[in-house]
Order: C-alpha cells, then sequence, then structure tokens
C-alpha cells in the first residue's frame, strides 16, 4: 500500500520552477530517499509534502489524503524535521517534548514524551535548557520529538546536515530502527552514501526531475558503478 | 584600496539599507507635517482675536478698554445694551470669534468707588487641546493691557484710590460656551488643564500596551524564524487559526501586565506634579463618565489592543530576525505616538481636515478620544470609531491568517500575481 504518491509535481517560485512534474511513490514501511545536490529541489519536495508550501500543480497524496483538501489531517499522520531545525531555547528538552506532545492525541502525551526522550538519549542533559545543548544534542531531541508521535509518514531534510561522524552515526541507526518498527521514512541527502547506507529504494534529483529511481543495489548494477555517487554523476552525464 | 576603506566600504554597505533609512524618513515626514500644522495654528494665533464688545458703560474707564479692544482685535459685534447679548454671541459664532466681552454699566462708577470694576467674557471654545487655547490667550493679554492702562490713567489722574484696586482695577466673570455646555466661572485656559489631566491617562496607556505587546508580537514571529521553530511549528496538528490567535492573546496578556506596571510608576509619577485647583473638578459641572461609558471605553480599548496586535501580526510575518524585529516595530510606535500627541496638542473637531482623516484612520486614536468625546456625549465618534476598529482589526486577523496559509511565511515572496500587477502598474 502507498503511503506517499506523488503525481506530475510542479512548484514555482515567481518565474523560477524548482519542481518540475516529478512522479514518485512510497510504500509502507519504506525509507525512500531523495538524492541530488543543493538547488536540485528536494527540501522543495519535501516542504509541500510536509504541508508547508502550496502545491502549483500535480497532485500528492498521503494515506489517501489529498494534500491540497486535508493539509489539517495530513498534519496528524507526519512529522517533519527541517534542515537547521532548532528548539525553543528557553525550553528543557523535556519541556520542549512535552510541547510538541500536547498538539497530538489527548491523553497519551506523557506516553510520547517517554518514547522521545528515550530515542534523544540524552541522559539527565534532558532536563537542561535547550540553550546549553551542542548542535548534536538538539538534533537527537529532534529526532526524539520526529519519531514520538508514532508518525505513519517521518519526513526527514538532511537528518544528519553538520553533524560530526560519531553523532551523524548514531542518528543513522537511530532512523533505521525506528523505521523497522514500520513507520515510513522520506528523507533528503546530498550525502550519497548516507543515502546508501539507509535508503531501500531512492530517487535520483536534479534540477527539479527525477532522473532514475530505484533500489540502490539495482542501481549499482545498472550503471556499473561502485556506489551512489558514481551512478549519480553517471545518470546526470548522459 | 586600503584595509581601512575595505571595511568602511563593507560597513557602509552593511548599513545603508531601507530598514536603516525609512524608518528616519518617515519620522521627518511626519515631524515635517506635525511642523507646518503647528505654523499654521501659530499664524492664526497671530491675527488679531475676533471678538465682540458690549459697552453698557459710558464712561471715561470703559472708553479706554473699548479703545484697547478696538485697536489690537477685530471687533465683529458692538453694543450698548445687555439685551443683544444672545445676538452678540450668535453673531461671534458665526463669524468664528472667540469672545464676548461685557463691560457693565457701573464698571468706571465701581473702580473711582474703590472697587474692581466687571468686565464679564463670555467664551466660545472650539476645541479642548493646548493648541486650541491660544487664540484665547491673545484675549488674555488684550484684558491685561487693559489693567495696564487703566492704572495709568489712575495714576495720571491723581485719584485718591485704594492701592490694591489702582494695581487690579477690573474684576472678570467668565462662562466658556463649549459643545453645548456652559461653564460658569471657567476660562478655556482652565477647562483646558481640567480636561488634559482627565485624558492624559488613555493615551500613554494606550501607547505603551501597543508598543510592548506589538513588540512583543514582531519579536516573536522573528525568533520563530531566527530559531527555526517555525517549520516544525506549522507542521503540527494546529489551526492557523490558533497560532495566530495564541500569539495575539499571550501578548496582549504581557503587554497588559507591563501596561500595569509602567502605570504604577506613571500614576506616582504624575501625582508629584499634580496641582490642586481650588474645589474644581469636571463632576462640578456635570462633566462624569458613567458606567455605560467606561464600558464603552473598555471595548474600544480592547478592540484596538487586537487590531494593534493583529497589524503586528502582519507585520511580523516580514521580520527574518530579531534586528528586522527592531526595524518593524518602528512604524507601530509611531502609529501609537502620532494620535496621543495630536490629541494632547488639539480637539478633533479643531484639526485640518487632513489630519482629521488621519486620526480617524489610525486605529489606536479611538480611544484616546474616547473619553473626552463621551464627556461631551459625542457618541457618533466613539461607536463609529469601535465599528472602525473591529473591521480594521477583522482584515488583520484575515490577512495573518492566510499570510500563515501561502507559502509567503517561508519563502518571503509575495504572490507572483501581485508581482505582475504590480510590476505592470510601475512606471
Amino acid at each position: 500500500m502507498a503511503v506517499v504518491e506523488v503525481k506530475n509535481l510542479v512548484k514555482n517560485y515567481g518565474s523560477f520552477q524548482a519542481v518540475k512534474g516529478i512522479n514518485f511513490q512510497i510504500d509502507k514501511g519504506e525509507i525512500f530517499g531523495l538524492i541530488g545536490p543543493n538547488g536540485a529541489g528536494k527540501t522543495t519536495t519535501l516542504r509541500i509534502i510536509s504541508t508547508l508550501l502550496q502545491i502549483t500543480s500535480g497532485s500528492v497524496k498521503i494515506m489517501d489524503y489529498d494534500l491540497s483538501k486535508n493539509p489539517g489531517e495530513i498534519r496528524k499522520i507526519i512529522s517533519y524535521l527541517p534542515e537547521d531545525a532548532g528548539a525553543y531555547k528557553n525550553l528543557t528538552g523535556h519541556g520542549y517534548l512535552e510541547f510538541i506532545a500536547n498538539f497530538f492525541e489527548s491523553g497519551k502525551a506523557q506516553e510520547m514524551v517517554s518514547k522521545g526522550v528515550e530515542i534523544a538519549d540524552l541522559g539527565s542533559r534532558i532536563n537542561d535548557r535547550v540553550d546549553t545543548y551542542s548542535k548534536g544534542m538538539i538534533r537527537r531531541l529532534l529526532v526524539g520529538r520526529v519519531f514520538m508521535t508514532n508518525p505513519r509518514l517521518a519526513i526527514l531534510d538532511e537528518p544528519t546536515s553538520g553533524l560530526d561522524v560519531i553523532n551523524a552515526q548514531e542518528i543513522r541507526k537511530l532512523i533505521k530502527n525506528t523505521a523497522k518498527k514500520g513507520t515510513t521514512v522520506l528523507l533528503s541527502s546530498h550525502n550519497m552514501l548516507e543515502v546508501e547506507y539507509l535508503c531501500e529504494r531512492i530517487a535520483l534529483i536534479s534540477e527539479g526531475i527525477i532522473v532514475e529511481e530505484g533500489k540502490p543495489g539495482d542501481l549499482m548494477n545498472k550503471y556499473k558503478a561502485n556506489n551512489i555517487e558514481e551512478v549519480f554523476t553517471k545518470v546526470v552525464q548522459q | 584600496m586600503g584595509a581601512l576603506g575595505n571595511i568602511i566600504k563593507k560597513e557602509v554597505r552593511e548599513l545603508l539599507t531601507p530598514a536603516t533609512f525609512l524608518p528616519i524618513i518617515v519620522v521627518a515626514l511626519i515631524f515635517g507635517s506635525m511642523g507646518s500644522t503647528i505654523q499654521g495654528i501659530r499664524e492664526e494665533a497671530e491675527e488679531p482675536p475676533v471678538i465682540g464688545v458690549i459697552n453698557e458703560d459710558n464712561n471715561n474707564l470703559s472708553m479706554i478698554v473699548t479703545k484697547i479692544l478696538n485697536e489690537n482685535a477685530e471687533v465683529v459685534f458692538n453694543s450698548t445694551t445687555m439685551d443683544d447679548k444672545k445676538q452678540g454671541l450668535e453673531k461671534i459664532k458665526q463669524k468664528d470669534g472667540i469672545a464676548l466681552i461685557i463691560i457693565s454699566h457701573n464698571f468706571t462708577h465701581e473702580i473711582l468707588n474703590e472697587k474692581p470694576g466687571s468686565i464679564e467674557i463670555l467664551w466660545i471654545m472650539k476645541g479642548a487641546g493646548l493648541m486650541d487655547t491660544i487664540s484665547s490667550s491673545a484675549v488674555e493679554y488684550l484684558i491685561s493691557e487693559v489693567n495696564t492702562n487703566i492704572s495709568k490713567e489712575l495714576i495720571q489722574g491723581n485719584k485718591s484710590i485704594n492701592a490694591s484696586v489702582v494695581l487690579t482695577p477690573t474684576n472678570r466673570v467668565e462662562t466658556t460656551y463649549f459643545k453645548n455646555k456652559e461653564f460658569i466661572g471657567l476660562s478655556p485656559n482652565v477647562l483646558t488643564n481640567m480636561l488634559s489631566s482627565q485624558s492624559i491617562v488613555i493615551p500613554i496607556i494606550m501607547m505603551m500596551i501597543i508598543i510592548m505587546a506589538g513588540g512583543i508580537v514582531i519579536t516573536s514571529m522573528a525568533l520563530e524564524k531566527e530559531n527555526k521553530t517555525l517549520e516544525t511549528l506549522l507542521t503540527l496538528p494546529v489551526k492557523r487559526t490558533s497560532i495566530v490567535a495564541g500569539k495575539i492573546a499571550a501578548s496582549a496578556i504581557i503587554g497588559l501586565l507591563l501596561a500595569v506596571i509602567y502605570m504604577i510608576g506613571m500614576t506616582y509619577y504624575f501625582q508629584g506634579f499634580q496641582m490642586t485647583d481650588g474645589e474644581l473638578n469636571l463632576a462640578t459641572y456635570g462633566l462624569t463618565l458613567d458606567s455605560t461609558d467606561l464600558l464603552i471605553i473598555g471595548i474600544s480599548l480592547f478592540i484596538t489592543l487586537i487590531a494593534a496586535l493583529s497589524l503586528c501580526m502582519v507585520l511580523g510575518t516580514f521580520a527574518k530576525n530579531y534586528k528586522s524585529a527592531q526595524t518593524l516595530t518602528f512604524p507601530v510606535t509611531m502609529l501609537a505616538m502620532i494620535p496621543m500627541f495630536l490629541t494632547m496638542f488639539a480637539d478633533f473637531d479643531t484639526l485640518p481636515s487632513v489630519l482629521k482623516i488621519i486620526l480617524f484612520a489610525i486605529p489606536f486614536s479611538h480611544p484616546m478620544m474616547a473619553p473626552r468625546a463621551l464627556l461631551f456625549d459625542d457618541y457618533i465618534l466613539v461607536l463609529g470609531g469601535i465599528i472602525y476598529v473591529s473591521v480594521f482589526a477583522l482584515v488583520m486577523i484575515s490577512i495573518a491568517v492566510w499570510v500563515f496559509k501561502t507559502d509567503r511565511l517561508l519563502t518571503g515572496s509575495i504572490n507572483s500575481r501581485w508581482k505582475k500587477l504590480f510590476r505592470k502598474h510601475r512606471f
């Protein structure tokens, strides 16, 4: 069953066309990666699916909800992690998770917060104010926030952007483990190796167009490449 | 280019932005227009005051009075009998005059018998602003000239009269007519002072709440963007109207709290300067605000606060960071200060038409004008203001919610249709 169904999606910013009629679908429990260089249209696509931007033309369906008609319903079942996102600095990590949980199903807030605390794995620092956190700690807190609400679809924009190797690895493990429990994940990255490790299926996007789509292994065989980076270079050069 | 020149060039380029210059240009324009208005009032004040004179006393001292008045004022009504009093007042009103001066039939006789001669002044007051009293001050000056000249006459004539009567030969009996009410024993200056002390509190409270709460709303939006929390907030299952309403309500609460703290300090400050004017107070003249009036003022204040915060919410959507939020607070501060000063210096009724339109159009003016208007039962101005401000608030809230529903909040761009329209009509 398709959790996400994107058809002929177009997004214009004035006269500039950022997304030029892309199509893809993501099945339940899948980790799907949008790969491409900066400015390829990854973040725009993710922002549209997260209900932040309006569609110029085409359609997006999430769990049978039409994005243009039911953004409110979609917000109940998705969780979005923007690139370089922050948390409210005057709150503690725990307070931030509580604030977010209170927007969801009443009566389950504490359960959600406990799950968020567990995923973030910040130890006693979870009770410290966010403005005392390092970048890695904030990212962990935000990943905890994303998955604590048990979303049907988690949308992660450059989840490990700006993190050191250790923190990036921990976040990747966290995403993979959580997805195993049934959450569908759509992520974007310009780090091809990260995507190769995390994603079951990928779409290569360049200048607003999906130029190739498939399983990482299949694409590497098709283009006789050693990694996705090589695949991307060959596809773009064609 | 040397290192110093390189740094100067970079700094100048950074500072040379519309955000730096626009507020200063706006201030210059506002002060410029206020200056020309004040200049207009001053020029008007330099003109001889328009008055009427009834002289029932045909003796030499009263002739000194009429001579001075005729030489220094534009006398549009002259009579020798009190029977023409009503007619005189009508004539002065017609000619946009300021006062009818009545010299009693025994004026000279009283002075020569060591009693101050009685001069009755019937004032026609047009407005209760500080600027509105300038023309009455001109008449006050003429009366003091009258006193000086009568004193000279008494001294030169070697009249053996009590020294205190020589120094103060006249006694003024005053009545002021203002907005269909009669104030016996009050001059326009005293009445203006009494009204000003009554209506200064609400403009200051209003200004403080708007500046403080408005600043909070704009800063809150700016911080959401600067701290990169806005995108997350907008993807949560919460209605856009709830986000807008929540931010407005929270800012209103904090703004009110800050205003209360500020007002406690201000009350003590004003008490230190307060001068008692005998037993005079507005209630003596039937000028009181009943519970309905207070309720109307409360409604006006509340609606205006919502309108101000909605406007700030719309402005806040333009804020990119804390610095730009400070710049965006400026127009709101100016919009709060302009009506405060205008209502302090001039009455709505006596303002030039352009300033009247500006004052009415600024939503923050209405609660500032409400107390004085209600004292004189001008319900049309106050209720009209409440309706206007309510419509303004609704429009602003709708715009804010609309902005929250569009890409504008994140992309910072306006709809391409508007851009095309703008380009089409640009010359």
